[in-house]
């Protein structure tokens, strides 16, 4: 199990090099550069010149994305252009927002969704029918949509959740509470949907099976087959869509905590994206690119565990 | 499961008519087709369509609702909200269309490269998809617009061409499958050239799939679109799209939530319809087995009772199973019929037949365990004296295992693939005898030893696909003894099994008789398990039983015709360098049984009378035959026969 996880995190190295390289090339390709960016309209060519030296926009590209590489090894993402802090501090502060949003919504999703993806495949029929229904259309909505649509009955009608905002957790645990119901809910919706149809369709082969015709033909009761055989069994393609979904969840986080004004890593992308500010952006797609593999790292793990085949494979 | 499959009849085989044709005939597909053509016909001629300009204010009708003169109501400038729903859709559905392109162009293109070519060129493809499949999407459009400032389709072209890095593992997937097959193998060897075989063989067979995933990308590049114009990152205002209506509702959101219904729900239905559009595709392009379950529920059997046993049969009150009249129908086709069945405590019973003639449905039905969609019909049925049919399905499932236990043919496949067999094994044992973890760990060991697996303590460390078929099937067969049964009821347990382990197993059975006296049902199409494991044997043809009998008097003086003919082309019984003989044609389908002998179209010594009236199951229990002319006693090839039980029996 070592082995396999050393493995993944060693091939999982170059991706992370390639896509911040490939972001610093895009990033250069800016349209004017960073220094003209920052000055606006000022325009004096004596504190361009100052200022381009002072960002290292002078340096050929390859030795800008290297001592930015260096730097980010040591954990040193440069600063932002505008407010000068680092953009290592500025991430440090918004990571909790986010991955809180991201781990809520996945844990709900997987829970709702396999709850109802199982009750699907067991109760079947009219049951079924609503499961894929459901799951049909909570693909289609889009969360910000869903998000002001919730803030409209939730919050501005019903007055249960705030409409937007954050109440740390140190000064009121239950309105910290509060304050992230309605964003998890809403980032989860797409997930329940996918990982519940997922859940059907797996759980539904594990039933054709002739493991399960035995074991009901041996007298194992029906509860026990499906809750233990077959959604053992399912758990395997169920994992890889979890996964699946908490990696697309992240582009769901940017819009989610702009409708609920969440100060959050999503939330900087966009006013970074607005004002320009490369050094700040680059440092997002970095740490998102992280958990987009560190979430493919457990759900590799979570098939070595569930599969004793693909362990034996490797 | 096969003999299931075979045992259903084939359908007809379907016309395979143009996709989108197939597509248009069901109503999703009709309904999600019909709404994108109207927004897409809407959005290509707003000009002329939309009934105000998407930027015509009328300050005088601010926020009306939908009305005679604005049919989805005005915002704020009292700008027609349907004109711009209907011009936003130019920048929202081009966007999706450049998305969609690009997506398809690169996933196509270098899925079938991977695919046809292989080995290095596969390798660095898929190698780059790995990379791709890591960058965050979002956040890289976020990019792609900071850089090409508000350019959106920069930021659609770059969605789809990252996104179909999940489509070249699609198309590679379908291409080395389609490449696999031995018509496309045959004319590349044929000497097609690799182009052609591309547009002539594995297009048409990738394309299904392909649409699949391109409704799926259209589906939610619209959401990222108008995602992207929700922010303010797209086209700018006062410029109409979906995205941005939806910002512009939010404004108001307390005051007019109104303006939501008509921004948002234009989005959620059209990204609806690319999304069942997909489905619908997916759908009609899978041939989906008639027989899979759509639901748990659906696996249960009913079971009703035909008639009340007839009391002229002997009563068979000592029986472990009595089956009269059994009947297996799916629909209005019988695959099963007048099947009997009474097996005495401690005997070993033969089921012989070829594939398709309902030995494994009878089988399945003694557990009230059909396939879905077959029902299940009889005059009696009881096992170990209970009442089958009478029974609940709670009922049904104690008799299970408890009575009588089951064999699957595929000792590997019959057990679950995830755990190990120490833990199967305590499963089952709990589950009968309601004990607790350490006894239920003595009981197991006992089984194994009882089913005499060498090296207990490995075997129950592992899990299924670590165990030779002859360990796994000696697994099953413990598993199947765990609720201590009378009767035993096995699939060809032995078919999946090399010769020596065959001749393992079959010794062990007949062992278990002997020590537990176990009563045995065994289904096979091998005349050696009948020699040497059975008591009697009962022939089935075409969901009948045409003999049965004492398995010396059926293997010396075959009465039935099929009997004759089956035992004849037995390979145990062929003779050096002599062609085996066979059977000329094939079981008639359910459904297409004649009305008299179902065997009158293969047999030589047909008559006409055989097909005219309904033959039925005659003689006295022990020995029956449903033919209306049996093979006489003094058949010259007798001889041959005799020598031929002794090859078998050895």
């Amino acid at each position: 199990m070592l082995h396999l996880v050393l493995r993944r995190v060693l091939w999982s190295l170059p991706s992370l090099g390639i896509v911040s390289a490939l972001t610093f090339v895009l990033a250069s390709l800016t349209p004017g550069d960073a220094a003209r960016v920052v000055l606006g309209t000022n325009t004096d060519p004596a504190a361009y010149d100052r200022l381009r030296d002072e960002l290292g926009l002078d340096q050929p590209l390859w030795s800008q994305y290297g001592s930015w590489l260096t730097g980010a090894v040591r954990g040193d993402l440069g600063s932002s252009l505008f407010t000068r802090e680092p953009v290592a501090d500025i991430l440090g502060s918004r990571l909790g927002v986010t991955l809180s949003l991201i781990v809520g919504a996945t844990l709900l999703a997987a829970a709702v969704g396999v709850t109802l993806g199982l009750v699907g495949a067991v109760r079947g029929g009219v049951v079924g029918r609503v499961t894929d229904a459901l799951a049909m259309l909570g693909m289609a909505v889009p969360g910000f949509w869903l998000g002001l649509l919730l803030i409209l009955v939730f919050a501005t009608q019903l007055g249960w959740f705030p409409a937007t905002g954050l109440t740390p957790f140190a000064e009121d645990p239950a309105g910290w509470l509060r304050s992230y119901t309605l964003p998890v809910l809403t980032l989860a919706t797409g997930g329940i949907a996918v990982i519940a149809k997922q859940t059907r369709g797996a759980v539904l082969d594990a039933m054709s099976t002739e493991y399960v015709r035995a074991l009901r033909a041996n007298g194992v009761p029906d509860r026990r087959i499906v809750l233990r055989h077959c959604l053992k069994n399912a758990a395997i393609p169920v994992t890889t869509v979890v996964g699946l979904v908490m990696i697309g969840l992240l582009g769901g986080t940017i819009l989610v905590e702009q409708v609920f004004a969440l100060p959050g890593l999503g939330q900087l992308a966009v006013s970074a994206t607005l004002s320009h500010d490369l050094p700040v952006l680059v440092g997002v797609v970095t740490v998102y690119t992280l958990i987009v593999l560190l979430s493919n790292l457990v759900t590799d793990i979570g098939y070595g565990w569930l599969s004793p085949r693909m362990e034996a494979a490797r | 499961m096969t003999e299931h499959l075979a045992a259903v009849p084939p359908a007809a085989p379907r016309r395979r008519s143009r996709l989108w044709l197939r597509v248009l005939r069901r109503p999703a597909g009709a309904v999600a087709a019909a709404w994108l053509l109207l927004v897409t016909g809407a959005a290509l001629l707003a000009d002329r369509v939309a009934p105000y300009g998407p930027l015509a204010q009328d300050l005088r009708s601010s926020y009306a609702l939908p009305g005679r003169d604005h049919l989805l109501g005005t915002d704020q400038l009292g700008r027609d909200i349907l004109s711009r729903v209907v011009h936003g859709g130019q920048v929202s559905l081009l966007a999706v269309a450049q998305a969609v392109v690009v997506f398809v162009a690169i996933g196509l293109a270098l899925g079938l490269l991977a695919g046809y070519q292989g080995g290095r060129t596969d390798r660095v493809v898929m190698r780059i998809c790995d990379i791709a499949l890591a960058i965050p999407l979002v956040v890289t459009l976020l990019i792609v617009l900071a850089i090409f400032s508000r350019n959106e389709t920069a930021a659609m072209l770059t969605f789809g061409s990252l996104a179909s890095a999940g489509l070249v593992r699609v198309v590679r997937a379908a291409t080395m499958s389609v490449r696999r097959d031995d018509y496309v193998l045959a004319a590349e060897v044929a000497g097609l050239r690799s182009s052609q075989v591309v547009v002539r063989h594995v297009l048409p067979r990738v394309m299904p799939p392909v649409v699949v995933q391109a409704s799926v990308l259209a589906c939610s590049a619209l959401l990222v679109e108008s995602g992207l114009n929700y922010l303010g990152l797209g086209v700018q205002p006062p410029t109409p799209s979906w995205g941005g209506l939806v910002s512009e509702a939010s404004a108001a959101i307390t005051t007019h939530p109104w303006l939501l219904v008509p921004s948002g729900g234009v989005i959620v239905l059209s990204a609806l319809a690319f999304g069942v559009l997909g489905d619908v595709v997916r759908d009609v392009s899978a041939d989906r087995s008639a027989t899979a379950a759509s639901s748990w529920r659906r696996l249960r059997t009913a079971a009703r009772r035909t008639g009340a046993v007839s009391t002229g049969s002997r009563s068979a009150d000592d029986a472990v199973i009595e089956v009269r009249g059994l009947r297996v129908t799916a629909g209005d086709v019988s695959l099963v019929e007048d099947v009997d069945l009474v097996v005495a405590p401690g005997e070993i019973v033969g089921v012989v037949g070829e594939s398709g003639c309902g030995k494994t449905l009878t089988l399945s039905s003694v557990l009230r365990l059909l396939p879905p969609g077959l029902e299940l019909a009889a005059d009696g049925l009881t096992v170990a004296g209970q009442d089958v049919l009478a029974l609940s399905e709670r009922d049904c499932t104690r008799l299970r295992g408890a009575s009588v236990a089951f064999v699957p043919q595929e000792p590997v496949a019959g057990l679950d693939p995830v755990m190990t067999v120490r833990s199967q094994l305590r499963e089952v044992v709990r589950v009968h005898d309601g004990c607790g973890r350490a006894e239920a760990d003595r009981r197991v060991r006992e089984l194994l030893e009882q089913v005499r697996l060498p090296e207990p303590d490995r075997v129950l460390a592992s899990y299924p696909h670590e165990l030779s078929g002859g360990m796994a099937q000696r697994v099953a067969i413990a598993r199947a003894l765990a609720g201590r049964p009378r009767v035993l009821l096995a699939d060809e347990p032995t078919t999946a099994l090399d010769v020596t382990v065959q001749a393992e197993i079959l010794q062990l059975l007949g062992d278990l008789r002997s020590e537990t006296g176990l009563a045995i049902v065994i289904v096979t199409h091998d005349w050696g398990v009948v020699a040497e494991l059975c008591d009697r044997a009962v022939v089935m043809y075409a969901g009948r039983v045409v003999e049965q009998g004492p398995v010396v008097d059926l293997f010396e003086r075959p009465q039935h015709h099929y009997t004759q003919a089956l035992l004849g082309a037995n390979p145990a019984g062929a003779r050096f360098r002599e062609t085996l003989p066979s059977i000329p044609g094939r079981v008639p389908a359910p459904g297409e049984r004649p009305e008299g002998c179902a065997f009158a179209d293969r047999c030589r010594f047909r008559q006409d009378d055989c097909t005219a009236v309904p033959v039925h199951l005659l003689g006295p229990e022990e020995r029956k035959v449903r033919c209306l002319h049996p093979v006489s006693g003094e058949d010259p090839s007798s001889t041959d026969r005799e020598e031929c039980v002794d090859v078998v029996a050895r």
